[in-house]
């Protein structure tokens, strides 16, 4: 069902301020961060107005509606992602979920499946934002494990010609994206993960950039471990979700301790709650995992292949908009079938940054620089790319002013 | 239009047609920096020759960083370090101004047309990427000729 841009708007009420003087605000960068709706707003402030209490502990009423809320949105997400309650481990960001696997697994002893050492193998992809490359390459350093990685083609794809030289038998995890957020290529992933699983390794999926704009099935996509973010899925900050096939949860030690996470404790030693908690230390950050469930719910009753079918759709008027102007480059796949919402460009002679102002002096939004993926940006040989994304709440209306603010960025730095 | 503001003509002159941009060679000093926010990249290669500055520069950047350092290179060439102190410094305090000051045209001439650039926040580390490349290098060159006179 075609989706009704126009009236999702009004659910978001950003939408209704003006941007530099008295221009309409021209959202392209949800690949950021997206915009949220009234009802996740309202969420978040409702907890700390009528339920606001430490969950999980506390005899009294009130800790009993904000457990009630907090475990609801659990299941929520459980749902979205078609798996179990208990394998939905709530962080503060993906990229907290990212690092809580690395570390996790720099915390596992001899004889745990995660342990790492030298010999052992970590592989990821030239196509990694900043926060699932890191996170693995580090562990690399700490733990002896080498890293590898595969290629990325000049038309922006995985070169997975070497998967059996890549993916050794001394390969114990793969992380990786399910979609780029540079290049928008969306990562086919069912060979990387057989020939993972064959070696016995665990394929952890980046899926920021997918979670919220395509439905996802954990169980058919195969892969062990999954993160993604709240704030990208029209959610609030400060809460991201790590997804894990619960006999792997379990088997995994704990990266922070503390609060919650316990089951016994002494002076001197102390064991794990069961999972999910054992990875949630602390008190969680409860008003934005209420504030995920309802924007959860928000996707769901737009309808995930909606959301997708019209950011397809958007995206191919971008491209044809762009390739129509003179000088413009786009990277990443043209084939709208490998490709998702977000489109990174570069304009002949206008560095990114002078682009991307030249857009703001108009209301439109667009992200400027290497987007967290700098080794990529090496790779594609730029310094900087603009980068358009779409999603539920833009229109052709926003994709056109986007193509006449190209041109007229040419005409500005250009004549002058 | 509000954005002429932020690209003066001059500045993109100065990006057009950079001046002292190609690097000497030798250099008393070579520093390089880079924005790790944006992926702009600068390499200054500063000489003092009888006491006073000679800059020469290369990089990848946007309009106001690569224009900055253009500039920034034509004002200070020439100078001595004590000289170049107060122009960094009534540049840096321009750039931190908020667009509540115009620039003192006597101490930094033409580059009182980055004024603008200080009402944008996400582009005032754009123009001081090769000033704050200069203080590095002129710490550094200092501290070299202060080794040389011990000797």
């Amino acid at each position: 069902m075609p989706l009704k841009a126009a009236l999702i708007r009004r659910d978001f009420p950003i939408f209704d301020r003006k941007i530099r003087g008295d221009n309409r605000l021209v959202y392209l960068d949800s690949g950021a961060t997206s915009q949220k709706p009234n009802i996740v707003i309202d969420a978040e402030a409702d907890f700390y107005r009528n339920n606001n209490s430490a969950v999980h502990r506390g005899a009294h009423q009130l800790a009993e509606e904000a457990t009630e809320a907090y475990e609801g949105a659990r299941l929520i997400v459980a749902k979205f992602l078609a798996a179990d309650g208990d394998e939905i481990v709530f962080t503060k960001s993906a990229t907290e979920s990212l690092n809580l696997l690395a570390y996790a697994m720099g915390n596992a002893p001899a004889g745990n499946r995660f342990h790492l050492g030298k010999g052992d193998g970590i592989v990821v992809t030239e196509m990694e934002h900043h926060a699932n490359l890191i996170p693995w390459q580090q562990l690399g350093k700490r733990t002896g494990a080498s890293l590898s990685w595969f290629k990325v083609n000049t038309d922006g794809r995985l070169d997975l010609s070497d998967i059996n030289s890549v993916i050794t038998e001394g390969t114990k995890v793969i992380a990786l994206t399910h979609q780029s957020n540079v290049l928008g290529t969306i990562n086919p992933l069912e060979a990387i993960v057989a020939r993972a699983h064959e070696v016995g390794a665990v394929v952890v999926l980046d899926a920021c950039q997918s979670v919220p704009h395509m439905k996802i099935n954990v169980g058919a996509l195969g892969v062990d471990f999954l993160a993604f973010s709240g704030h990208k899925s029209v959610g609030p900050t400060g809460v991201g979700v790590l997804w894990g096939r619960k006999e792997l949860l379990d088997e995994l030690p704990p990266f922070l301790f503390g609060g919650s996470m316990i089951e016994n404790v002494t002076m001197t030693d102390a064991t794990w709650a069961p999972v999910p908690r054992k990875f949630e230390a602390g008190v969680p950050n409860m008003a934005q995992v209420v504030g995920l469930g309802a924007a959860i719910e928000y996707l769901e009753k737009i309808g995930l292949e909606n959301i997708h079918e019209h950011e397809v759709s958007l995206v191919s008027r971008l491209l044809n908009g762009l390739q129509s102007i003179d000088g413009v480059k786009i990277f990443g796949p043209q084939d709208l079938n490998m490709r998702g919402g977000v489109v990174a460009f570069a304009v002949e002679g206008i560095h990114p940054h002078d682009v991307g102002q030249y857009l703001d002096s108009l209301g439109i939004a667009v992200r400027t620089g290497h987007h967290c993926a700098w080794p990529l940006n090496k790779k594609l040989s730029v310094t900087a790319t603009v980068r358009a994304s779409v999603y539920l709440y833009n229109d052709e209306a926003d994709i056109d002013a986007l193509i006449q603010g190209v041109q007229g960025a040419k005409k500005y730095f250009g004549d002058r | 239009m509000q954005l002429d503001n932020l690209y003066q003509a001059v500045i993109l002159d100065h990006y057009k047609r950079p001046e002292h941009k190609g690097l000497s060679v030798p250099s008393d000093v070579q520093v390089h920096h880079i924005n790790p926010s944006c992926g702009d990249e600068l390499t200054l290669n500063l000489s003092l020759v009888d006491g006073r500055i000679s800059l020469t520069w290369d990089g990848v950047g946007c309009s106001i960083s690569m224009a900055c350092a253009s500039m920034m290179a034509g004002l200070l060439t020439g100078k001595t370090l004590s000289e170049a102190e107060p122009i960094l410094d009534s540049f840096v305090s321009l750039m931190q101004s908020k667009g509540t000051q115009s620039g003192d045209e006597e101490i930094l001439e033409d580059a009182v047309a980055f004024a603008g650039v200080s009402k944008y926040p996400a582009r005032i580390k754009c123009a001081l990427l090769s000033w704050m490349a200069f203080k590095d290098a002129a710490v550094q060159v200092e501290g070299k000729q202060s080794l040389g006179s011990e000797n």
